[in-house]
């Protein structure tokens, strides 16, 4: 830029784009773009809000036509954080994928590894093969990551309307869930803990004890999060009435997950469609009928409350449900036993003894499937879990090889995103911080 | 580089084969033989032998079943009784019917994408409310019909899944946009658009959504490089994934 | 034997040099610059159990006119690059960057079309800090390590000499390859 505070020129000459003047606000020159806003005849403004904006949940980037305060259009633009994981996935083995995908939607790792996996063990046709302790691990861990997703969910709507305080509460309930985590999988984020044919590694011993600690504890801090927020007067008005998006206008934009369940549909996968086991634990879909801000705050809330009751069943099975947690399948699950060791997870001594000491056959096994992988019989499959934000649809296509050929996923942040100019148009540009922020849009997900 | 080793004279043979119009190539049982997928050089792996055949277009026979893969009339066979009584061309939208894993697909020609998405929507015995987006794929082998475009269907109502197919050639990639039908499809088609170079006919706005506006090129069909660049360390330089020897 | 010893108590002496970087580097105000995961980590690290405003640090700035450290945290694609770029020209002198997850600091599992191979590309890097994610507490720790640099940056002539001295040092390094007894 030259010494001139503002420039004003003509964007796109002779094109239709060209819609007035441009100012490029570079620092102690509010009073040339205030005198130049007030030669302006109309009151229309084009304020570009994003991609690295403190409110906007992300790298999402907003095109908002304002005229005073009101949102006349809004146009989002998305792909800040494309990262090619698809494309990336289709140059690694069907195992190897795992690391790939958990990084997507990266508030719920655990979600996508289980969309993944379900759908390459649709297509190797062993869905029923999958052993009991491994779903039922596979059910624990995804209702604690939806727990960890929420709350990161409400922390960030919180710090977006203004609200540290939501903010801190928020993030420290998230690091206990994470200490599970960690102490169960080895990782905090982005674990690759759920694997084709089960899950990498049994839990530890003492694990359940420390889930059974979070049980005890965690109702009791969302009871403090509802005294806060539930009736808190400022929190309403920012959020009652707000981003109002009816059945109608989920239907046809495709919106699935809290947004769909505050506008009384009860549609859950988990029990109209249900997988990993579902069907046989005791939980209810909570739904609200007012279709707006608030209502999706409730939802969450109240899911939060019934993830603790899916997670207090698990903790049950596992002290009875013993067995294995790979497919007993030889030639899929993998060979190793996994442990974690001081420098995290790896093969256990007791495995690479038994390779390396005893057993060449074993040795050549273990080499082959980990360096070339299994292969997965020619063929297409759709796999639908219900992640903390809606259906995350996993499209596997397998030309028979030891790489995915193509994987695509249905991501619901990106879907859900396309409703934030049904909901931010004629409102006001706070409310599209709202509006945004009951999406809960993971902008990893969106662009992948 | 030319071999005295017969075996390898027949894969560089193989190799400068002259074209062949699609049907004869798409007849042809063999596509790749070895391991490694070289070609040029020997191949050491033990496998240039093994054989890979092109695969073979699925075509189901009635009764489909459903999901759980019964061998009487289930639940695909209402959906494609009804889709048949709806639609007066059903024999000339639908390619093929294609039961597999537990999934319904229907193979259908792309001129007739549209009246069949409408009526998959609107028709009370089928009523798939909710679409869950497009996903492309590309096959280079698969001559004629390159790019396909595929559409999951859900309804809510029934609780049912179906899967929707539709090919078009990389020479002449349109496909009917199915924005008006499920709103959802916007973006979902502009994804596919930026990714495969599939162009959706009658899209309001079809443009770039994740990469940048003036990029070249599809980087997700198969014939875009990865694009990784090699990395150093401790001194061997890793050539990036793609260009790397592997088992296909 | 020099000053010190005629002073009264309770005086210190120190150099305008170290009094400035003692003053810059206790109330650090990183730029808001989440990309991906790491951000979240970024986000944990001033939750109550982290806390990173025991460094001055939990006003993290909106505006990049304000701020001094750009914590680069995720996965920087050719779409966001423009953009990193020009908040980081936003941003007064002086300013500093880390460099937050193995995605920001080289590329890591991402060796594709879309991801930048390195934000050390766009921006000048201070610290690089591996990890997928890293840790809360490794981002504690690429703080501390960054005080400590902004605590002996030198000021005026000194600086510009500085500089020189260290980019002479880089320029007569021995490459790491080839040489015997290096690592192959």
């Amino acid at each position: 830029m030259s010494s001139t505070k503002y420039t004003e020129y003509d964007a796109y000459a002779a094109d239709e784009a060209a819609e007035g003047r441009v100012f490029d606000v570079n620092g102690q020159d509010w009073d040339r773009v205030v005198a130049g806003a007030e030669d302006g005849s109309d009151e229309r403004l084009v304020v570009n809000m994003g991609p690295q904006h403190p409110s906007t949940h992300g790298v999402l980037r907003l095109v908002l036509t304002l005229d005073g305060e009101t949102v006349n259009d809004c146009r989002v633009g998305i792909g800040y954080l494309h990262t090619g994981i698809e494309k990336n996935m289709e140059f690694r083995t069907w195992t190897q994928g795992v690391t790939f995908c958990t990084r997507m939607d990266y508030l719920a790792p655990l979600f996508n590894e289980t969309a993944y996996c379900l759908g390459v063990e649709k297509l190797l046709g062993v869905t029923d093969q999958v052993p009991e302790r491994a779903q039922i691990i596979r059910v624990m861990m995804m209702e604690l990551n939806r727990i960890s997703s929420h709350l990161v969910a409400i922390a960030t709507f919180g710090l977006e309307l203004g609200a540290t305080t939501v903010m801190l509460n928020g993030f420290i309930e998230r690091e206990y869930t994470l200490d599970l985590f960690e102490e169960i999988s080895g990782l905090r984020m982005n674990m690759a803990y759920v694997r084709p044919g089960g899950v990498a590694q049994d839990l530890p011993s003492g694990a359940l004890g420390k889930v059974r600690e979070y049980l005890d504890r965690m109702p009791k801090r969302i009871k403090a999060l509802r005294k806060l927020m539930d009736e808190n007067p400022v929190f309403l008005a920012r959020t009652r009435d707000v981003a109002y998006l009816d059945l109608t206008g989920c239907m046809a934009l495709g919106i699935t997950g809290p947004v769909l369940r505050a506008t009384g549909l009860p549609w859950d996968l988990r029990k109209s469609q249900p997988y990993c086991g579902y069907e046989t634990y005791d939980f209810d879909v909570p739904t609200q009928e007012s279709a707006d801000v608030y209502g999706r705050y409730l939802v969450r809330m109240a899911e939060m409350e019934e993830s603790l009751k899916i997670v207090e069943q698990c903790v049950e099975r596992l002290r009875t449900v013993q067995g294995p947690v790979m497919i007993e399948d030889k030639k899929i699950g993998w060979p190793a036993k996994l442990a974690i060791g001081v420098d995290g997870m790896g093969n256990s001594p007791r495995h690479i003894a038994h390779i390396m000491g005893t057993s060449m056959e074993a040795l050549i096994h273990h080499f082959k499937l980990v360096t070339e992988g299994f292969r997965v019989p020619a063929g297409q499959a759709y796999a639908a879990i219900e992640s903390p934000r809606g259906e995350l649809g996993v499209h596997v296509v397998s030309d028979g090889g030891t790489r995915p050929y193509r994987v695509h996923f249905r991501d619901p942040s990106f879907t859900n995103l396309q409703a934030t100019p049904a909901m931010a148009e004629g409102g006001m540009i706070a409310d599209v911080i709202a509006a945004v922020a009951s999406i809960d849009p993971v902008m990893g997900g969106v662009d992948r | 580089m030319t071999s005295e080793n017969p075996e390898q004279k027949a894969e560089q043979a193989a190799d400068r084969l002259p074209a062949q119009s699609p049907e004869e190539r798409r007849e042809q049982p063999v596509v790749r033989t070895g391991m490694f997928g070289a070609r040029t050089t020997g191949d050491t792996s033990g496998y240039g032998r093994l054989v890979v055949r092109q695969r073979p277009k699925a075509h189901a026979e009635r009764p489909y079943g459903g999901p759980d893969g019964a061998a009487e009339p289930g639940p695909f066979d209402a959906v494609a009784d009804a889709l048949a009584a709806a639609l007066p061309d059903f024999g000339a939208a639908v390619e093929r019917v294609v039961v597999d894993r537990g999934e319904l697909t229907f193979h259908l020609r792309r001129e007739h994408l549209k009246a069949v998405a409408r009526e998959m929507r609107d028709r009370p015995d089928l009523r798939f409310e909710l679409c869950s987006g497009v996903s492309g794929v590309h096959f280079p082998e698969d001559e004629g019909a390159e790019l396909h475009a595929v559409y999951h269907l859900l309804s809510i109502t029934h609780n049912r899944r179906v899967r929707l197919e539709v090919t078009c050639p990389d020479a002449d990639p349109h496909v009917p946009s199915l924005v008006d039908v499920y709103p959802t499809n916007n973006w979902h088609e502009r994804e596919t658009y930026d990714f495969f170079g599939i162009v959706f006919d009658g899209h309001p706005a079809l443009t770039r959504i994740e990469m940048p506006d003036d990029w070249v090129g599809h980087p997700q069909r198969k014939d875009y490089p990865l694009g990784g660049i090699p990395v150093e360390y401790r001194g061997a330089e890793i050539p990036p994934p793609d260009e790397r020897r592997s088992y296909v | 034997m020099g000053l010190e010893e005629k002073l009264p108590s309770g005086f210190l002496l120190t150099t305008v040099e170290q009094v400035a970087g003692w003053a810059r580097k206790s109330s650090v105000w990183p730029a808001t610059f989440g990309l991906a995961c790491c951000a979240i980590e970024m986000m944990a690290a001033g939750d109550p159990r982290h806390d990173f405003s025991r460094w001055g640090m939990e006003r993290a700035s909106a505006t990049p006119r304000q701020a001094d450290l750009m914590i680069v945290a995720g996965r920087v694609s050719q779409k966001m690059a423009p953009v990193l770029r020009q908040i980081y020209d936003q941003m007064t002198e002086p300013k500093w960057v880390i460099a937050m997850g193995v995605c920001a600091s080289s590329g890591g599992m991402f060796n594709n079309y879309a991801v930048v191979q390195g934000v050390d590309h766009i921006v000048p890097v201070d610290i690089y800090l591996p990890g997928c994610p890293p840790r809360p507490e490794m981002l504690l720790d690429a703080i501390l390590k960054l005080h400590d640099k902004i605590q002996n940056t030198k000021l005026g002539p000194q600086r510009a000499r500085q500089v020189r001295e260290l980019e002479e040092a880089k320029r007569r390094q021995l490459p790491l390859l080839g040489q015997p007894g290096g690592a192959r």
